[in-house]
């Protein structure tokens, strides 16, 4: 019996294997073998290209871009949670965590035509502000419109942690002699430290990896973003070596990517423990 | 010390503080602006006035049929190979092959960690020099075959890959309400074939996780834009797009809509997992 699960075992997960081997493991070598190839042969040279000049200032403002929006989302979204899952009504509760679910997966190009036409050039809400034109297409327009699913996507992740947070943690600091400050800044805080991080660094690669938001809001003009930049080397008629730096902008892309997971895992793992 | 006990207890029964009022109002003006603001721009013209037509025309929209049914189409593909590669893999590092079971779940967290954009950059780059390698030999139509402008089966690849997190997510917690092991060798021996075991023991045992994890691949795909529009096919999300330039309010139109299917889908989800919850 066991020797006949063995077999049949193996046979079950050859499929997915090889389906990821061919589908996901073939793009990955192409990408990273065109990212270091130059005129057909090998090349560290469209690397370096990537980490100077233009090419490096577009891969700093989606950094930027990113860590704002990480901050940012990681705040705002923290206190919202709070007054959440504080708050005594269990349908504020349930309806702010489920419009969270729905929005944290709203990215994308509907997210950027309802920001068009709310504080876009010729919006609802622009026209009635007086706005400036393409003030939405700025910056901080674009972190604007990024918040929209990060917020609710730090909604999701902290609310656990926050949950977790036993009320006789504060009673007891405050039966000991300490002030709502204290508790919060020794006791609640350090609790809460890696689901934080964990949060900041999640809402970091989203909006880092975000691109059909920014090419439908045609934001590439005003902010070049890297994956703009890498779907612009991509398509189109393009100079013969763009192409590679396209791919190396990728591989670069991966790395930072890949970065952030190496810290965000560890971090789950501690932020679990405490939140049995 | 009942001083102390007098002072905590009527805080935690205090009225609503100012602070939360506060965040939630703010939060409340964020998230529903533009949602009322779009709404707005699809219904009102400055110039005409009021009019539910972008609602309507949308139906007959030039490619708005075609899109949407290319999007569904691939939606079901996907769906159907995800669960059929995942599932039978799945099964066997429970049963079997124990020791895969980490290669599994780093598989299937892999695709999270990699942008769509850059693992488009790498589809795009394996097809053209799979145009070049593969041109003297019989395998080029078949290259040929998966681009195929009325189903593009890479597209199907590009987004089992894409969902693969997802559908394992749910699956797994599908799987960990179960005895797997007692059902399948109990069934085994009664003498169910591996097939039997798989459609009829296991599948209607995992309905509900089989729900889930199709509602959200189905979600993703019908959102998906980066990789179809790099690769140059015209599902749903990139339709929108196209037609954004000469009909701005259609576009809003479409956009109000599929936020109300995707909360519709991920209600179903969710109402899904509930009702499983309470039948056990």
């Amino acid at each position: 019996m066991a020797r006949a699960a063995g077999t049949g075992g193996w046979l079950g997960a050859l499929p997915l294997l090889a389906f990821v081997a061919l589908a996901f493991g073939v793009p990955a070598v192409a990408m990273v073998a065109g990212a270091f190839t130059v005129d057909g042969s090998p090349s560290a040279g469209a690397m370096a290209q990537t980490l100077q000049g233009g090419y490096l200032t577009v891969l700093a403002n989606s950094v930027k871009l990113s860590a704002v929006v990480a901050v940012c989302g990681a705040v705002l979204g923290a206190f919202l949670a709070q007054a959440v899952v504080t708050s005594r009504s269990a349908a504020l509760r349930e309806a702010v965590l489920t419009a969270s679910g729905v929005l944290a997966n709203f990215g994308g190009v509907p997210l950027a035509f309802f920001w068009v036409a709310t504080l876009g050039n010729s919006g609802v809400v622009s026209g009635l502000l007086g706005l400036p034109s393409g003030a939405l297409f700025s910056f901080w327009g674009l972190a604007l419109v990024y918040l929209y699913f990060s917020i609710p996507l730090m909604v999701l992740v902290i609310a656990p942690a926050l949950d977790g947070l036993r009320p006789q943690w504060r009673e007891a600091a405050l039966n000991n002699g300490a002030t709502t400050w204290q508790y919060w800044r020794y006791v609640a805080l350090p609790v809460l430290t890696p689901a934080l991080l964990g949060g900041v660094v999640l809402l970091f690669g989203s909006a880092f990896a975000a691109y059909a938001t920014a090419a439908a809001m045609g934001a590439g003009t005003v902010l070049p973003l890297v994956t703009l930049k890498i779907a612009s080397a991509l398509s189109g008629d393009v100079l013969t070596g763009y192409e590679n730096i396209g791919l190396a902008l990728s591989l670069d892309m991966v790395l930072v990517a890949g970065l952030v997971m190496a810290v965000y895992l560890p971090l789950q793992r501690r932020s679990t423990r405490w939140l049995r | 010390m009942a001083a102390v006990i007098a002072e905590v207890a009527p805080e935690r029964a205090a009225p609503p503080r100012l602070w939360r009022g506060v965040v939630l109002a703010l939060a409340a003006v964020y998230f529903l602006v533009p949602l009322g603001a779009s709404v707005w721009f699809t219904v009102h013209n400055p110039v005409t006035g009021f009019s539910p037509d972008p609602y309507l025309e949308l139906w007959t929209a030039e490619g708005f049929v075609p899109s949407l049914l290319l999007s569904l189409g691939l939606a079901l593909a996907t769906i159907a190979l995800a669960l059929l590669l995942t599932l039978p893999a799945m099964l066997a590092v429970r049963l079997a092959v124990p020791r895969l079971r980490p290669v599994l779940e780093v598989i299937c967290t892999l695709p999270l960690v990699v942008p769509p954009i850059t693992f488009v950059a790498g589809i795009t780059k394996s097809l053209a020099t799979g145009n070049e390698v593969l041109a003297p030999t019989p395998f080029w139509a078949t290259l040929n075959a998966i681009q195929d402008d009325a189903f593009p089966l890479v597209l199907v690849f590009a987004y089992v890959v894409l969902a693969l997190p997802f559908v394992y997510r749910a699956l797994d917690a599908g799987l960990r309400t179960l005895d797997v092991r007692t059902l399948v060798e109990a069934a085994r021996n009664l003498g169910a074939s591996w097939p039997h075991v798989l459609f009829r023991v296991v599948v209607p045992n995992l309905r509900t996780a089989l729900a889930g994890a199709a509602f959200l691949t189905l979600a993703l795909v019908l959102g998906e834009y980066t990789v179809a529009a790099i690769l140059g096919y015209r599902p749903f999300a990139v339709w929108i797009v196209t037609i954004s330039g000469s009909k701005g309010q259609l576009s809003v139109a479409v956009s109000v809509l599929s936020l109300v299917l995707t909360w519709v889908l991920l209600l179903a989800v969710s109402g899904v997992s509930r009702k499983r919850g309470m039948s056990r």
